[in-house]
C-alpha cells in the first residue's frame, strides 16, 4: 500500500462522496429493519435518524420467519440454487470440454449456435418454457400412465404433510431448477478458460494412457478451480435472485423462493417496511458473503466472460 | 481406414460430453426459441386450441389504421411502452461515465483503494428484487429517504412513483445507483492498468495537457471496454424492467414506467395473450439484434488496432 502524496489525498473527496452515495440506501435499509413499526415511519424531516439506526430491535429478524413461512422459502431457494447451480457447472464443464479439448465436425458450427442464443431476450424463451412446462404432466400422463403426473404431492399423510409439489411440470421443483441446470453462458465462460490450457497436458497424459474421461477429470477440471469458482459463484446468485421464472412457474405458497416470499410482506394496501427490510438483509447475507469469501474469482470470471470473448 | 475410425470414437466420446448440456439446451433453449417463433404468428389463450393468425399479431403491434381523426397505431400501448423503454436507457451512458470516471481515480495508486472498489462495485451485486423493494421504500413520499434529503437540503420532493412526470427520472436514478461501479469500473481498471505508459510519456513530451492526453491516450485504449458496456447496456436495457417496474410501480401511474418487458409480462401472464406476447418479445428482439449490429458496424472500425 502506497502513501499518498498531497495531491493524491486530493482524490479521497470525490471517492468518498461516490462511496457515501454507495451506501447511504443500504444504511437506511438497515435502519428499518432494526426499527419498530411506528418509528419505520419517521417523518422525512429526520435525515440523521433515518441513515443511522435510533432502535436495535432484533426482534424483526425473528419477526420475519414467524408470520410468514420464511424458513420454508429460504430452505426452497438454497436447494433450488444448490442443485441448478451444481447441475449447470457439470453440464457445461463437459460441454466445454468437448468444445475445446476434442476435435470433432460441426464443433465450431454448434458453437456459434451456442453463443447465438447468449443475444436472444430471455423473455423470449420464458413463454414457451412456462408452456412446456404447462404440458409435460399432461404428456407423460398419456406416455407414463402408471404414475400420477397430474395431482400435487406431501411427504407424510398427515393434515400438516409437506407439500413438494408436482413430480414435473407447473408447481413443482423440477420446473424451478431443471431450467437453470444448463446454460450456454456457462459453457462459453468455461471453454474460455480451457482453451488457455497449454495442449501438451493432454498429450502427455494420453501418453501416459488416459482416455478423455481421466483427461478431463485428473487434468482439466484441476487446473480450472478459479473458473469453476467464478462460475460456480455466478450461477448460484443468478438462481438465488430470479424472480419472474419463479413466479410464474409456482402458484403454491410452499413452493416459493425468496424473491417471491418478499411479496409477504407487501400487503393489499400498506406494506410492513420494517419486516420487508429486515426480510430482504436476510435474502441478501449469502450473497454479500459470498461476494466478500470469493470476490477475486467472481471479477476474473467477470473480465474473461465479457473482453475476452 | 484405421484414421477415420479414431476420429468417429472421438466425435461419439465428444457427444457423450455434450449430451447433458445439449439436451437441456435444445429443451430450454433453442427449442422454445423456434416455439415461440411460431407462437407469435398464433392466438392462444392457453384454454382453446391455438389458432393461426399469420401477421395478424405484428400488425396489431407496430401497424396503424386511418380513422376519423388522422392515422393511428392499432396499439398505441407499444409505442408509449417503446418510448419508456428507450427513455429510461438514459442510464446507460451516464453509468458508462460514472464507472469510468470511478475506474480513473481508482488505478492512482491512492490510499484503500481495495475498500472504494469494493463499496462501489457493492450495489450492482445486490442487485434484484430486494433492493427494487428497498427503493421503492426510498422513493416512499412521506418517509422515504429520498424526499428526507431533499428535505435536508431546503426541498419539497414529489410523490416520485406515483408521479407520472417524476416515475421515469426516479427509476433512471436507481439504476445509476445500481450501476454506479458496477462490472463497468472492473473491466474499465483492468483495461487501464494495460495503458502502455510509453504513450503517456510521449504524449507530456508533445506538449499534452492531462484532458488531452486523455483524449489521445486513454480514450482510445478503454474502447474496446466502452463499446462492450454500450453493446451489453442496449442488449440488457431494452430488455429491462419486467421485475423492478412489477415490484416499484405495477408500470403506473397510467402506464408511465411500463417497459416492453414488462408489457410481454402483462400479455403473458395476465391476460393470457401468449401470441401476442410472443410476437413483442420477437419484436423486441429484432431491435435488439439489429441495434447490436448497428454498433458492430460502427465501432467495428475502431477497435482494430
Amino acid at each position: 500500500m502506497s502513501k499518498d502524496t498531497r495531491w493524491q489525498s486530493l482524490w479521497h473527496i470525490p471517492l468518498i462522496l461516490g462511496g457515501i452515495t454507495c451506501l447511504l440506501p443500504l444504511a437506511f435499509m438497515i435502519t428499518t429493519a432494526l426499527a419498530p413499526p411506528e418509528a419505520a415511519m419517521r417523518a422525512t424531516d429526520n435525515f440523521w435518524e433515518m441513515v443511522i439506526p435510533q432502535n436495535w430491535r432484533w426482534e424483526n429478524f425473528i419477526i420475519v420467519w414467524e408470520i410468514v413461512p420464511f424458513l420454508r422459502y429460504y430452505i426452497n431457494s438454497l436447494f433450488v440454487a444448490v442443485v441448478a447451480t451444481t447441475g449447470q457447472v457439470l453440464t457445461s464443464a463437459m460441454a466445454a470440454y468437448a468444445f475445446s479439448r476434442i476435435r470433432w465436425p460441426g464443433r465450431d458450427k454448434l458453437f456459434l449456435a451456442y453463443l447465438a442464443t447468449m443475444m436472444i431476450p430471455g423473455l423470449v424463451i420464458m413463454i414457451p418454457n412456462f408452456i412446456l412446462m404447462k404440458l409435460i404432466p399432461e404428456g407423460l400422463e398419456i406416455a407414463v400412465p402408471v404414475v400420477d403426473w397430474m395431482s400435487l404431492r406431501y411427504l407424510g399423510t398427515s393434515a400438516d404433510a409437506t407439500g413438494i409439489g408436482r413430480l414435473a411440470g407447473l408447481d413443482s421443483y423440477f420446473a424451478l431448477i431443471a431450467p437453470g441446470m444448463f446454460s450456454a453462458y456457462g459453457t462459453f465462460l468455461l471453454r474460455q478458460f480451457f482453451i488457455s490450457l497449454p495442449k501438451e497436458l493432454d498429450e502427455a497424459a494420453k501418453i501416459d494412457g488416459c482416455g478423455h474421461w481421466k483427461i478431463f477429470t485428473k487434468v482439466i477440471l484441476p487446473l480450472s478451480i478459479p473458473g469453476l469458482t467464478a462460475l460456480t459463484l455466478l450461477t448460484f446468485m443468478t438462481v438465488w435472485g430470479a424472480f419472474l421464472w419463479p413466479l410464474v412457474a409456482t402458484n403454491q405458497e410452499y413452493l416459493r423462493t425468496l424473491p417471491v416470499g418478499l411479496q409477504a410482506f407487501q400487503g393489499q394496501y400498506s406494506t410492513e417496511w420494517h419486516l420487508m427490510m429486515a426480510a430482504s438483509l436476510l435474502m441478501l447475507v449469502p450473497v454479500i458473503v459470498l461476494f466478500l469469501v470469493g470476490q477475486r474469482f467472481f471479477l476474473s470470471g467477470l473480465t474473461v466472460g465479457s473482453v475476452k470473448g | 481406414m484405421k484414421g477415420s475410425g479414431i476420429r468417429r470414437r472421438e466425435t461419439l466420446i465428444a457427444l457423450a460430453f455434450l449430451l447433458p448440456n445439449i439436451i437441456g439446451f435444445f429443451a430450454f433453449t433453442a427449442g422454445p426459441v423456434l416455439a415461440s417463433l411460431l407462437l407469435s404468428f398464433t392466438s392462444w389463450d392457453l384454454l382453446t386450441p391455438p389458432q393461426w393468425v399469420g401477421l395478424g399479431n405484428f400488425w396489431e403491434l407496430i401497424g396503424f389504421h386511418r380513422s376519423v381523426d388522422g392515422v393511428r397505431a392499432n396499439d398505441p400501448d407499444f409505442w408509449k411502452y417503446l418510448y419508456n423503454t428507450i427513455f429510461m436507457l438514459m442510464s446507460l451512458p451516464i453509468n458508462i461515465a460514472t464507472s469510468l470516471i470511478v475506474a480513473l481515480i481508482l488505478v492512482k495508486n491512492i490510499r484503500f483503494t481495495y475498500v472504494y472498489r469494493l463499496v462501489f462495485f457493492l450495489p450492482s451485486i445486490l442487485a434484484g428484487i430486494a433492493i427494487y423493494y428497498l427503493w421503492r421504500w426510498i422513493y416512499n413520499p412521506d418517509y422515504g429517504l429520498f424526499n428526507s434529503i431533499l428535505a435536508f437540503i431546503g426541498i419539497d420532493g414529489p410523490n416520485w412513483l406515483t408521479d407520472p412526470n417524476w416515475v421515469k427520472p426516479a427509476i433512471i436514478i436507481m439504476q445509476i445507483w445500481i450501476m454506479i461501479g458496477g462490472v463497468g469500473m472492473v473491466l474499465y481498471i483492468a483495461a487501464l492498468r494495460n495503458v502502455n505508459t510509453e504513450l503517456y510519456e510521449a504524449a507530456e513530451i508533445d506538449g499534452a495537457n492531462p484532458w488531452q492526453s486523455f483524449w489521445a491516450v486513454t480514450w482510445p485504449s478503454v474502447m474496446p471496454v466502452t463499446f462492450f458496456l454500450f453493446t451489453i447496456g442496449i442488449i440488457n436495457g431494452l430488455q429491462w424492467g419486467a421485475e423492478a417496474v412489477m415490484v416499484m410501480t405495477e408500470g403506473g401511474p397510467f402506464g408511465a414506467s411500463t417497459t416492453l418487458g414488462y408489457y410481454i409480462y402483462l400479455k403473458a401472464y395476465q391476460d393470457f395473450e401468449m401470441g401476442y406476447a410472443a410476437t413483442i418479445s420477437w419484436i423486441l428482439f429484432v431491435l435488439i439484434f439489429g441495434l447490436t449490429l448497428l454498433n458492430w458496424k460502427k465501432g467495428g472500425g475502431s477497435i482494430e488496432d
